[in-house]
């Protein structure tokens, strides 16, 4: 299977509030919270890390869960916020990311 | 409740300023007949300045940012600082009178993915537009401004700041927004200028044309909701606060003042003496701010509207108290529901009772003076009666 890439829209406004992220969609204004899991892997979606190494160093690691159960439910989370234009996602590097998730 | 009203509840919560309001100038191309501010540029915050208090905004939690002032664009590094704020994902809202912008800056507004522009229309007639703004062809080139806007699929609102002078072209405007295809929104609320100057308060609509709007359907929805009498407050009602101001919210200057908002002149700190977060979380004037229940409030917590009146602090403190009534903001909970405040029942008492203080001349003495000498004891201002 291939490896994918993930990256931060640059139409969007996100923050971290209390360990949730807010993400907000600049082009059609939808509006998402991810809990602390999902945070991570969006606060880890850099363009060059693979979705496979995130899950493996940061959810598994931070978070004690079984490492498949954690790659089935992070390739949804991207399935479902990269058909908002929240995430892009590629087979390879996405190299551009100015942006800063704080 | 929508996934934004459990956002700014959970910051509320936490302490935390979601909301701010920059406006990074005064200065403007226009000159409107209502406008609150001092245009003279009186050392406004540097580049660097404004993007150091943007990294402490963004550490400080803050979600929406409204760029505002003055025009914006008066700034050559107005797009630097945009751009700088959407680095650092905000969702940023711009206010503009639109003069400035043409397709080469609606297209890098739009490449810099701002969530929204709002710019003031004040009628559709460019002789009352541009008698308002007093820059002549204003209303033609903001018109244009909002067809670029809107040809890079930017979302735009229409702000009608309605007047004396122009509430009879509020239709216009409504007919203008539907043919750009823009949002519409209206506020008839006209404040004091910051220097406390009160005099542009004579151009507030009258209360007959308040309940105009308030009766449009069109504008409100439900009318009869709208409408409807208040509810008999409840304990949460009388535990609650009147709005985000200091809680959620706040204003910086382009000078770096920090006030709990831009209609609310308490100065609560200064960014270029403090870090943003030492004011947020230790200013005096913010901790008063946020002590402040409807249940504190002398006369408004009597009133029947507390639970729907709209007061605004900021327009109290200006009337003289934060904790006092804010009487445009009466009158609107007066003409909306035809039931009158708390306040104004006082008033009305008070005014009726004649004048406050009635002094009564011993016979024999008026050819000593005018005034009755009292010697401190309460027998000696016996001439004295007061009507409360």
């Amino acid at each position: 299977m291939a490896e994918k890439y993930i990256a931060r829209s640059k139409a969007i406004a996100a923050r971290m509030i209390g360990g949730e992220m807010m993400v907000m969609s600049a082009v059609d204004s939808t509006f998402f919270t991810l809990n602390e899991v999902a945070s991570t892997i969006w606060q880890a979606a850099d363009g060059r890390t693979p979705l496979s190494e995130i899950v493996t160093d940061k959810v598994c690691q931070e978070f004690e869960v079984e490492r498949d159960r954690a790659q089935h439910a992070a390739d949804r989370f991207v399935d479902e916020l990269s058909q908002h234009g929240i995430l892009l996602v590629s087979d390879q590097p996405l190299i551009d990311s100015s942006q800063e998730s704080r | 409740m929508s996934l934004i009203a459990e956002m700014s509840q959970k910051a509320l919560s936490l302490g935390l300023p979601i909301s701010v309001h920059l406006d990074i100038t005064y200065r403007c191309n226009e000159r409107c007949v209502h406008c609150y501010l001092d245009h003279d540029d009186h050392g406004e915050m540097t580049t660097a300045e404004i993007i150091n208090v943007l990294e402490q905004l963004a550490d400080a939690g803050v979600f929406f940012l409204s760029i505002s002032g003055g025009e914006v664009l008066m700034r050559r590094d107005f797009f630097e600082i945009v751009e700088r704020a959407r680095q650092l994902l905000f969702n940023v809202k711009v206010k503009t009178n639109g003069v400035m912008i043409r397709e080469k800056e609606a297209a890098r507004l739009r490449q810099l993915g701002v969530e929204q522009i709002q710019i003031s229309v004040y009628s559709h007639r460019p002789e009352v537009h541009d008698a308002i703004t007093k820059l002549p062809g204003s209303l033609k080139k903001t018109i244009r401004a909002i067809r670029f806007l809107k040809a890079q699929g930017l979302k735009v609102s229409i702000a009608n700041v309605l007047m004396a002078g122009n509430f009879s072209d509020q239709a216009g405007v409504i007919a203008l927004a539907k043919e750009l295809g823009v949002q519409y929104t209206l506020d008839p609320t006209i404040t004091p200028k910051m220097d406390g100057d009160r005099s542009i308060l004579a151009l507030r609509i009258p209360g007959s044309a308040l309940k105009q709007v308030f009766n449009n359907a069109e504008l409100v929805g439900n009318v009869e909701e709208f409408c409807a009498p208040p509810p008999a407050p409840d304990e949460d009602v009388m535990d609650g606060y009147p709005c985000s101001a200091g809680h959620t919210a706040c204003y910086i200057s382009p000078y770096g003042d920090v006030f709990p908002c831009v209609q609310f002149p308490l100065p609560s700190g200064n960014v270029r003496k403090q870090k943003f977060l030492d004011i947020w979380n230790h200013s005096t004037q913010l901790k008063e701010v946020r002590s402040i229940r409807a249940r504190d409030l002398p006369t408004c917590s009597t009133c029947a509207h507390v639970g729907t009146c709209t007061r605004c602090p900021g327009l109290a403190y200006m009337e003289g108290s934060m904790r006092g009534p804010s009487t445009a903001d009466c009158e609107k909970s007066f003409q909306r529901t035809g039931i009158p405040s708390a306040n104004m029942l006082k008033r009305a008492r008070t005014e009726s009772a004649g004048p406050l203080i009635q002094i009564q001349l011993p016979t024999n003495s008026a050819q000593d003076g005018p005034f009755p000498v009292a010697t401190g004891s309460p027998e000696a201002l016996a001439g004295i009666s007061v009507h409360a």
